[in-house]
């Protein structure tokens, strides 16, 4: 690591952190492995890519996308992804007549298994706020513009349920292959704050 | 627009979403506090809704203060809740961690980088 000052350098909170860390590992209540294979597999293994399978599955396998609907954590489990705040994920679909968008106003939950942890964004307090006042001019800053016609509903996590968007499949991908269509699916899309583009 | 609240930045943390490629943490104690998080709620020390209910009261704590929402730093809200966790369940006081801290702090230099 450079020395690089930057704005997220909390020297406090940073010294602050290793002290408790050090005081855990004396107390026998954590093991320093333990703690650094968790973080390597919130940073490698568990993210986007994991809901995006999901969703071209749902795209090419109508049954599976029913299932999907019906018991969102059920479906997911099938590919293999549980674990913590994904006991209860409910799925939503966007389509012309409805854009779902997702947030939690209180803190940050979200659907771990298939999104991986929240981005900066999802957890400010900007976000958290303005999207529930004005969602449409929030989507409209971040590229998604709405019919006059569509209903936009905002579902808020701040409870026992995460939310899980099953975006538009785009135009002129009736050709692709599952794995080519997971390629395409961006986290984004899949909390209801973009689109997935046209390839 | 005049009436709407600033909008929101096109970069820094709070910047709208534009694309995938970000870091899931800004820095390495964040990712350590996380980590240890978890360890623990593995190992049995807490539920997860204790600890999302701490979180809930942290942030809105910081928020009542911060109305603006200016210099938010979302891990420490998180290391607040863990830390108020663990004190009630008199698994690490705060005290003990105050002083633990301030201890780190009178390190001689060149040992305030560790790893």
């Amino acid at each position: 690591m450079t020395a690089v000052p930057r704005p997220h350098d909390h020297p406090d909170a940073a010294l602050r952190a290793e002290a408790l860390e050090s005081l855990l590992l004396e107390q026998g209540l954590i093991d320093l492995e333990k703690v650094e294979g968790l973080i390597s597999r919130y940073e490698k293994d568990v993210g986007p890519m994991n809901g995006a399978k999901v969703v071209a599955k749902a795209w090419t396998d109508p049954d599976y996308r029913r299932r999907l609907l019906e018991d969102g954590t059920a479906a997911i489990a099938e590919l293999g992804f549980a674990g913590p705040q994904g006991e209860h994920i409910v799925v939503l679909e966007n389509d012309a007549k409805v854009h779902n968008v997702v947030v939690c106003t209180l803190c940050s939950c979200y659907p771990w298994p298939v999104l991986g942890l929240p981005p900066s964004w999802y957890k400010d307090p900007a976000y958290r706020s303005r999207v529930v006042r004005e969602p449409r001019a929030v989507l409209a800053e971040v590229g998604v513009t709405l019919d006059d016609d569509t209903e936009v509903r905002v579902w808020d996590s701040s409870s026992e349920v995460r939310y899980f968007i099953l975006p538009e499949r785009p135009a002129g991908t009736d050709d692709l292959e599952e794995e080519e269509l997971a390629a395409l699916v961006t986290r984004d899309a899949m909390v209801g704050v973009g689109r997935v583009p046209v390839p | 627009m005049s009436e709407l609240p600033a909008e929101l930045p096109i970069t820094g943390p709070a910047a709208p979403p534009r694309s995938n490629g970000e870091l899931v943490f800004d820095a390495p104690w964040e990712s350590h506090l996380f980590g240890i998080t978890m360890a623990l709620y593995e190992a049995g020390r807490f539920e997860w809704g204790e600890f999302q209910q701490s979180l809930i009261r942290a942030v809105h704590g910081w928020e009542t203060e911060h109305p603006d929402g200016e210099g938010y730093v979302y891990y420490e809200r998180w290391a607040e809740a863990l830390e108020a966790l663990l004190d009630q369940r008199g698994i690490v006081a705060t005290d003990v961690l105050d002083e633990r801290t301030a201890a780190l702090a009178t390190r001689p230099s060149g040992h305030d980088h560790p790893g």
